[in-house]
């Protein structure tokens, strides 16, 4: 583990300071550390497919259509509370995951399918397709990289309180909205501006505006019926279920490092159930994932029994993942500069450190 | 500008059917690729987004998908065809002559 003694304060903007010294120090499109597999192996791992993904699909559309149902049968009584429950996970959360692996493109085989996936699951995690494919690949070519990544959760020093909130849903789901109608407004950020190519930005614009007029569909559906249910349905499970999509993607890499080019030490695998691992689709292999992003979600546990003997040793829960965490992100509130950094095993090659915290 | 000239590459069997190749030479960098039926094609080597080498990517029918954002082309075209490529590839001539791979530069 690893603290420095002269922190600097950091600016997440993508304009700022440390953009420039992230451009001028070569952390911006670095070239990154990637662990040898021979290429038949990686040849086979990439392979696309499109059973695994309609097989989880047809199961995701079935149990939010059962769950919707249960919910409205039993409306007004407790009977309803669990299929809210469920209904929620597999809007608020599950969608996160679909959303992240068919922007990929890697989930099915058949093209189309990527996209009508993709397209049903950002509106249902309130992200802007168009704006979120640019972002998420800037997050792949500058992970963590201060002044360079959209997409950190986990700023230094941490603001504790929000996180914390966080899994209520509310502050992301408000903040998502907002962004949401500026962008129906005609209006992208200097941030959005700097990732997303001028010819793409239109499209941005016109898909939050169709994103919007849904909302406010729903919202007058609301009213006109004079019924909680449309927003119980449309929009509000992104609050009430999100936890889920909050619990995994937080350990993905808070409290690990920044300003490097090596994701073993800013990225953690992590082991998980086999119920939070179909919800997140195998997100908790989040090395091996980001250093293969070629490689489609039914696939990366046979990445990891690849890779395992040059990776520093997975947490064998979330539970643990939270235990490593949470103490590491609080003392980043006073060293912003810490980080942890895990053993590696002895038939790992060493981390590749050149360029970590400057 | 010299004329362009067939450039041998390497034996046929040094890239499988459906797959990808690096091959540099003369400080430039091509990628060199197999359709499933065996037929040689070449490209410019690095994707148009940003400066990543293809050959580590995935050949599925006659497309070729970039190793770090997934973005995708027509190897024989050179077309790009999903974001985030937005930018068209060179394509270059291919052919087998006495079992090996020669592209045209
Ligand atoms: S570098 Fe090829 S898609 Fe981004």
């Amino acid at each position: 583990m690893t603290a420095t003694t002269d922190p600097h304060i950091r600016d997440y903007s993508l304009t700022g300071t440390d953009t420039a010294r992230a451009k001028a120090t070569g952390l911006a499109n670095a070239e990154w550390y990637h662990t040898d597999v021979p290429r038949k192996v990686m040849k086979d791992l990439m392979q696309r497919r499109d059973g695994p993904a309609i097989r989880d699909t047809a199961i995701w559309f079935a149990v939010l259509g059962l769950s919707a149902w249960g919910g409205i049968a039993f409306w007004g009584t407790w009977g309803a509370v669990p299929f809210w429950l469920i209904y929620g996970v597999m809007y608020g959360s599950a969608c996160d995951s679909r959303w992240h692996e068919c922007g990929h493109g890697t989930a099915f085989r058949t093209g189309w399918m990527n996209d009508v996936v993709y397209q049903i699951a950002s509106f249902m995690v309130v992200r802007n397709p168009v704006t979120w494919r640019w972002s998420h690949a800037r997050h792949h070519t500058d992970t963590i990289i201060v002044g360079r990544d959209p997409e950190i959760a986990c700023m230094r020093p941490p603001n504790v309180f929000r996180l914390l909130m966080a899994y209520a849903g509310v502050i992301d789901m408000a903040e998502s909205i907002r962004g949401i109608a500026r962008q129906a407004g005609g209006t992208l950020t200097d941030g959005e501006k700097d990732y997303i190519p001028e010819s793409e930005r239109p499209k941005a614009i016109l898909v939050a505006r169709v994103h919007m007029a849904i909302y406010a569909a729903t919202l007058a559906l609301a009213l006109a019926t004079w019924s909680w249910i449309p927003l119980m349905l449309i929009g509000g499970p992104r609050i009430y279920g999100a936890w889920h999509m909050l619990m995994t993607g937080l350990i993905q890499h808070c409290g690990l490092a920044e300003n490097v080019t090596d994701h073993r030490l800013n990225s953690r695998t992590v082991y998980m159930n086999p119920v939070s691992r179909w919800i997140y689709w195998n997100m908790n292999y989040h090395v091996e994932h980001h250093m293969f992003p070629m490689v489609p979600y039914h696939a990366l546990p046979r990445l990891h029994e690849v890779l395992k003997h040059d990776l520093p040793a997975a947490n064998p829960s979330i539970w643990d993942a939270y235990r490593e965490a949470i103490p590491a992100v609080l003392r980043q509130a006073r060293e912003p500069d810490y980080y942890i950094r895990k053993p590696l095993p002895a038939t790992a090659q060493p981390y590749k450190m050149d360029t970590v915290n400057v | 500008m010299s004329d362009p000239v067939w450039t041998d590459v390497c034996d046929l069997d040094e890239i499988d059917e459906e797959d990808v190749m690096r091959f540099d030479h003369d400080g430039r960098t091509f990628a060199i690729y197999r359709a499933p039926d065996g037929t040689p094609f070449a490209t410019d080597g690095l994707c148009s987004h940003e400066h990543v080498h293809l050959a580590g990517g995935l050949v599925m029918d006659d497309t070729i998908e970039c190793p770090k954002h997934n973005g995708r082309f027509n190897y024989r075209t050179g077309a790009a065809l999903r974001a985030p490529v937005c930018v068209n590839l060179a394509t270059y001539p291919a052919r087998i002559a006495d079992g090996r791979i020669e592209i045209l530069i």
